[in-house]
């Protein structure tokens, strides 16, 4: 009898991970487990109806169709519209033979903007002006073939250019020079482009919407860089004047509000400008924007710079390297990198700082959102929807910019070594 | 050779500063306006009626008309304006710097402004006044029975001034409850937290339209203050004030005398003023130093005052009032075309 027993199976001990014992170890352990569980579950339910029923049957989205014009562009004239394409176009080469050469992040960034662009192209809802609405309404267009190759051939054109150059880029290392000299020169061929030259300009008073705002955080972030890294290295500099007027700049603009830097850009400072001569409002902005930022980034720099250890700077002098070489080469790379969390985070705060603008004038996005809900009397009382959006078009492109930043961490081995 | 480059920069660079500060000052605006064939007018950035962006990228209200009226008049093409949307603390900076040529932007025109900021007012298009707002169950006909009321007012304005002005000479309590924003403050008036709202009419009719019932409330027969709204150019340019002045003037003439944007070609008159008026006879362009037809453009492009009006707040709601012609017992009095 006892041999029965011992040739008895031994079940090995329950190691199932299925879902139902997934939620019976997780959320359904303990009794009072269980009731928060119930609890978390109403409450989550209602949450989602309560969106789900807003976003899906009681917001008035008619809003946003209607005014998609001056929410992307603002008073920009639409016959003058094909410059901004140009831009784009400019940008799509650029980034398309970058993405063929460079590969790696570059590539992953250029997929996911051809796939949004994609994804617009081929979405067969068309934003049609409705005679009888008398604004323009979103409506269903099976007639695909007419959206891509007639209304978004511009859109069409820029994704044809990515892909294009994509693989014309390929393994041609050659061309990386020439492709940082484009990068470089995108900036002001893309002012010029866009505000036009001789009879035809498009002044920049009638920049806005989405267009500005882009252009105001790009100007921003790539110009406060590196004047930023130069404050920070100013700051260290152990001559005492450069060292002084540094610290006093950081620490001046650090302790002023942003507003009251634009309020001085837009009010105080042309009054001081001598007779007819006026810096243009835009401008103005950018230049806010930038010195405001680099005061901030210095700080952040510096903050990289101070975690190198001495014993770097002592052995690249050691080699008989010069100070720029020794700071371009052996400092500076370790410090930024260090700090990649902080410079990104500066860089996502200057995007969203960029809607201040809209109080000293200028029509950014949210300054277009204001004047829809706020002076449109067709769209009184839209407030939510269209706030709705303009959320969701920041939240896309800072989350970009963070996603990029982790990525960038994850190439350069941040934190691991 | 360095040193050479070097003190050459300096002196291209001090000339460049200096150049602008004896370059001629005294242009009139007009005449600046002709050359560069484009007009700069500075406009509220969002206020129904008066001045917003409409869905097509276009400017449009009844300030943005006045705009175009100015344009039609000078350049003869009510499409030659750039509208900037302005602020109202940098308003002022921007018409002072010559950013703008002519600001249309919802101003008073009162004393301070006209004598102490570097400005000229052109006649009012537009005469507002701060009313009360009430809800119709409180039965409230005038304003001597706001007695004890909770009065909601936005914070820091003329508006609060004068309603504390009205009260006291009237000898009545009352409980004033400022609001820095205006959509708290129609907010609360919904919720009942504040018996009255007060403010410009234009703006409580406005604002009545998005309440719940909109019905259920009504706007006092009375008025506690004088907002005369026009154009602004910029301080002794009398030439250029004359010419918006003018244009002003035109709208109210073409409503007295029924000339519309529909009959304006076509009208046919023995009336030697109406004459002068559409530049059949009479040099009245000329002396503006405006082309010949000037008036007529402005009706073409814009219409009479009356069209104007009827065009940009009548659908907002906003009766004619006091905005009516001097023939029909309102203030809009055009000086004599002579």
């Amino acid at each position: 009898m006892e041999n029965i027993e011992i040739t008895q199976e031994v079940k090995p001990p329950n190691t199932s991970k299925g879902p139902v014992k997934w939620l019976q170890n997780n959320l359904f352990n303990t009794w009072y487990n269980t009731i928060l569980t119930c609890f978390a579950l109403v409450f989550l339910f209602f949450v989602f109806k309560g969106v789900f029923s807003w976003v899906f049957i009681q917001a008035k989205w008619e809003v946003i169709p209607a005014n998609f014009q001056i929410l992307m562009i603002g008073p920009y004239p639409i016959e003058h519209v094909w410059r901004i394409w140009i831009v784009l176009w400019t940008l799509a080469v650029l980034l398309g033979l970058s993405a063929g050469i460079w590969k790696g992040l570059v590539l992953r960034i250029s997929t996911a903007i051809a796939g949004v662009g994609l994804i617009f192209l081929l979405v067969p809802l068309d934003i049609v002006k409705n005679s009888e609405a008398e604004y323009a309404t979103l409506e269903f267009n099976i007639n695909i073939i007419y959206l891509i190759f007639f209304k978004r051939r511009w859109l069409l054109g820029c994704l044809a250019l990515l892909v294009g150059t994509f693989f014309i880029g390929r393994n041609k290392n050659g061309l990386k020079k020439w492709i940082i000299g484009g990068w470089i020169l995108s900036f002001p061929w893309t002012m010029i482009m866009l505000h036009g030259f001789g009879e035809n300009t498009v002044s920049t008073t009638n920049w806005g919407g989405l267009l500005l705002t882009l252009l105001l955080a790009a100007v921003g972030i790539v110009a406060c860089f590196p004047l930023g890294v130069l404050l920070a290295l100013g700051r260290r500099s152990k001559l005492p004047a450069i060292s002084w007027v540094s610290t006093i700049y950081i620490e001046t603009v650090r302790g002023v509000p942003l507003l009251t830097i634009l309020f001085m850009g837009s009010v105080i400072l042309p009054l001081f400008m001598p007779g007819d001569f006026q810096l243009d409002k835009v401008i103005r902005a950018m230049v806010a924007l930038t010195l405001f930022s680099a005061a901030y980034m210095a700080e952040n720099v510096r903050g990289g710079l101070q975690a190198i250890p001495q014993g770097q700077v002592e052995a690249a002098q050691a080699v008989g390297l010069t100070y720029p070489k020794t700071t371009l080469f052996i400092v500076l790379p370790q410090a930024l990198r260090a700090v990649i969390p902080a410079i990104v985070g500066q860089f996502i705060a200057l995007f969203k700082d960029t809607a201040l603008v809209f109080i000293v004038g200028l029509l950014e996005l949210m300054g277009i959102a204001e004047g829809i809900v706020g002076g449109n009397p067709n769209w009184q009382g839209y407030h939510v929807e269209v706030y709705v959006l303009v959320a969701a078009i920041y939240f896309i492109f800072c989350y970009a910019m963070s996603y990029v930043s982790q990525k960038i961490e994850a190439d350069l081995g941040v934190g691991k070594h | 050779m360095r040193k050479f480059l070097f003190r050459v920069s300096v002196l291209v660079l001090a000339i460049s500063l200096v150049t602008p500060l004896l370059a001629d000052n005294h242009e009139s605006v007009l005449d600046k306006v002709k050359n560069r064939g484009k007009l700069v007018c500075g406009v509220h950035g969002g206020l129904p009626g008066f001045g917003f962006l409409g869905e097509d990228g276009k400017w449009s209200g009844f300030d943005a008309d006045f705009g175009r009226a100015i344009a039609a008049a000078v350049l003869g093409d009510p499409d030659k304006v750039e509208f900037v949307p302005l602020d109202a603390a940098e308003r002022f900076v921007a018409l002072q710097t010559g950013e703008i040529d002519v600001l249309i932007r919802n101003t008073t025109w009162t004393l301070s402004r006209d004598a102490e900021l570097s400005t000229d007012f052109a006649p009012p298009t537009f005469y507002d006044g701060q009313g009360f707002m009430v809800p119709k169950s409180l039965n409230i006909k005038s304003i001597k029975e706001l007695g004890g009321a909770t009065i909601g007012v936005t914070a820091g304005s003329t508006t609060e001034l004068n309603l504390t002005d009205t009260m006291r000479s009237l000898g009545l309590e009352f409980k004033p409850i400022s609001y820095a924003d205006i959509d708290t403050l129609y907010n609360s008036y919904e919720a009942g937290r504040v018996n009255v709202v007060t403010s410009d009419k234009s703006q409580l009719v406005a604002r009545r339209k998005d309440l719940k019932n909109p019905d259920d409330h009504v706007i006092l027969d009375v008025t506690i203050s004088k907002e005369p709204l026009g154009p602004l150019t910029i301080h002794g340019d009398n030439e250029w004030n004359d010419a918006v002045s003018w244009v002003v003037y035109a709208t109210f003439f073409a409503e007295e005398h029924n000339i519309t944007q529909e009959n304006v070609k076509s009208f046919e008159t023995d009336n030697p003023e109406i004459k002068r008026f559409l530049g059949e006879s009479g040099e009245m362009g000329k002396k503006l130093g405006l082309p010949k037809d000037w008036a007529k453009q402005i009706i073409i492009s814009v219409g009479n005052y009356g069209e104007i009006f009827e065009r940009n707040l009548t659908p907002i709601g906003l009766p004619r009032g006091v905005n009516k012609p001097w023939t029909q017992g309102g203030l809009l009095y055009s000086m004599p075309f002579r």
